[in-house]
């Protein structure tokens, strides 16, 4: 069963000539259970999307559903059975911890008792017990953002939607981040997660939609996606006397012919056995003799599928994406201390 | 009645930030008890020949300026809250619409009631007397808090359309300042140039002030024109104007609410 279906989804900001469609007919879906990782530049339109799918927004056109309900004709009951946890910390961050998830819990209708118990359940689960008497604002930002997300747990949601959920943290935050959402996923929450970080996707999500300017450009999983643009393939350095034999036996490992980047003495070769072919090549470069200054089996990074894809990398869109399309990213830039 | 009980989480939200942040509230009754201390002492003068000095001329004044000043802390709130990212967790919960803007004007009404009962005190240690008894200054009381309160939802209105609190505080603060003083509160209207007279004799504080003067016991000197309506009446004139306030800015505030981010 599907938990989140979008069907051509349009939003246009702004008028006439400076008009700047966030949404340009975009779909997708989430099988219930798994996650999807959207992947894309700032700007392309992640943050939109979410807004979209968690009711914040109404499309100009399109159509969603969200456990089975209309997002646009009933919003309300979208909001009983979602989470949402934004790119920026929404949380009071004048009260402490557990203000905020008793807070939260109470106009989730728990009663005091409930909101209460599931405050201190919560500020376990996520480590914060210790920390749950001191306002927000003296939190480091991984701990903000484990109490952003707790926040967004309180009714153990079906459907959880995490914009950039790692966005500005350090490598540890980021680590402790991917642990608890492992977690979450490891308990069966439906999960929809926005990234523009290619190894953050390929870690956490099942399912992977690149989108650029506002469409999805490609579908799949992490291995597909690699796929999709290539294989596997072997990288092979050698002594610069080896190079002309290493290629034949490369070539016939590889049932192909490779190529040769005479510079680096690099010899690259599209296999599709993986392992098998390495240690094939290792063998038949043994018995002749030829000893290998480099070698490894090489799969594309999704920065690789994202280049093929829309043409630019990742961080090349990002800048001039930024400035023309999302003008509240921008604002939310600014308002940052 | 899940909306009442959303709009009172709400509140009490602020409530625990005045516990967390205690200097909100102590900076919030500094300004208007300092402003007692100084007007009653510098401008004694003004009070010749009232009976009880100038002091129960300028305690309604005062009132009524620092409640007029709540639309200003309401904006800014609101809009740090939308700056925040705060306004769309509340918005992807499962509450009423109006539960959030309603529990924010609870909150600062219920600021107000503090600030006010540390001002009345001031006010009467430095020799203010109300004379009328007590339900007329109960009510005199209620129509403070009422006003702040209608306000207040302006002030909600001006913080959903903001991009930047501190923007739109200083904005409203530029607009209350100067209807707080082209107005009876501090001083005789009649000494201004006759254009702004009438601005002033229409100007909802000086109903307001003229209205609180007169539930306190006092004359409630007022205006140019003889037996203008807002001088003859002015607690239905302010009332009106509360309506008003409040018939405009909560519907606005509530439509504006749903659809931010549009």
């Amino acid at each position: 069963m599907k938990s989140v279906i979008a069907e051509n989804l349009v939003k246009i900001y702004g008028k006439g000539d400076r008009q700047v469609k966030a949404l340009d007919g975009l779909s997708l879906d989430v099988e219930e259970g798994t996650v999807l990782g959207v992947l894309g530049p700032n700007g392309a339109g992640k943050t939109t999307t979410v807004r979209v799918l968690a009711t914040l927004l109404k499309p100009d056109s399109g159509h969603a559903m969200v456990g089975g309900i209309d997002v646009i004709k009933n919003p309300k009951q979208v909001r009983e059975i979602i989470g949402l946890s934004g790119q920026y910390a929404a949380v009071d961050e004048t009260l402490t911890g557990w203000d905020n998830l008793v807070m939260f819990g109470r106009l989730y209708h728990l009663s005091s008792t409930a909101a209460n118990a599931r405050a201190k359940e919560l500020l376990e689960q996520f480590s914060l017990t210790d920390s749950a008497k001191r306002p927000i604002k003296t939190f480091s930002g991984g701990m903000r953002r484990r109490l952003d997300l707790a926040a967004s747990l309180i009714i153990r949601p079906k459907v959880l939607f995490l914009d950039e959920p790692t966005t500005g943290l350090d490598p540890r935050g980021r680590m402790e981040m991917w642990k608890v959402i492992e977690g979450l996923v490891d308990d069966g929450v439906t999960l929809l997660l926005t990234t523009q970080y290619l190894e953050e996707a390929d870690q956490l999500a099942d399912d992977i939609a690149v989108i650029d300017q506002g469409k999805v450009i490609a579908r799949g999983s992490s291995d597909q996606l690699k796929t999709q643009i290539g294989g596997e393939r072997l990288e092979l350095v050698v002594a610069e006397a080896d190079i002309a034999q290493a290629k034949e036996i490369a070539d016939r490992v590889g049932k192909t012919t490779s190529s040769v980047d005479a510079g680096l003495r690099k010899i690259s070769t599209p296999v599709s056995t993986g392992g098998n072919a390495l240690v094939e090549l290792l063998r038949e470069l043994d018995l002749a003799k030829i000893h290998p200054l480099d070698i490894a089996l090489k799969r594309p990074s999704l920065d690789d599928v994202f280049m093929s894809l829309t043409g630019h990398s990742a961080e090349a869109a990002e800048v001039a994406d930024e400035e023309k399309l999302d003008p509240k990213a921008k604002s939310k830039k600014g308002g940052r201390p | 009645m899940r909306a009442v009980s959303d709009s009172l989480v709400i509140m009490k939200r602020q409530l625990l930030q005045l516990t967390r942040v205690p200097e909100v509230l102590i900076f919030n009754t500094i300004q208007p008890v300092m402003f007692v201390l100084l007007f009653r002492y510098v401008f004694a003068g003004l009070g010749a020949g009232i009976k009880g000095g100038y002091v129960q001329l300028l305690m309604p004044g005062i009132f009524v300026q620092t409640v007029t000043f709540t639309l200003a802390a309401t904006a800014q709130g609101m809009a740090q809250d939308m700056e925040k990212g705060l306004i769309d967790r509340f918005r992807s919960l499962p509450i009423s619409r109006a539960a959030v803007v309603t529990g924010r004007t609870l909150g600062d009404g219920l600021l107000n009631i503090v600030v006010i009962a540390v001002m009345g005190t001031a006010g009467f240690l430095v020799g203010w007397r109300p004379t009328s008894g007590l339900l007329k200054i109960g009510l005199g009381f209620l129509m403070l808090l009422l006003f702040g309160y209608a306000l207040s939802w302006a002030g909600i209105f001006a913080g959903l359309i903001a991009k930047d609190a501190r923007v739109v505080a200083n904005i409203s603060f530029l607009f209350t300042f100067p209807l707080t003083f082209l107005s009876n509160a501090f001083a005789s209207t009649t000494s201004m140039p006759k254009p702004l007279q009438y601005v002033a004799e229409w100007n909802p504080v000086s109903t307001m002030v003229a209205a609180v003067r007169q539930l306190f016991g006092f004359h409630n000197m007022f205006g140019v024109t003889k037996n203008s309506f807002p001088s003859t009446h002015p607690i239905q004139t302010s009332l009106i104007y509360m309506v008003l306030i409040m018939g405009i800015f909560v519907p606005l505030s509530v439509q504006r609410y749903k659809n931010t981010n549009k």
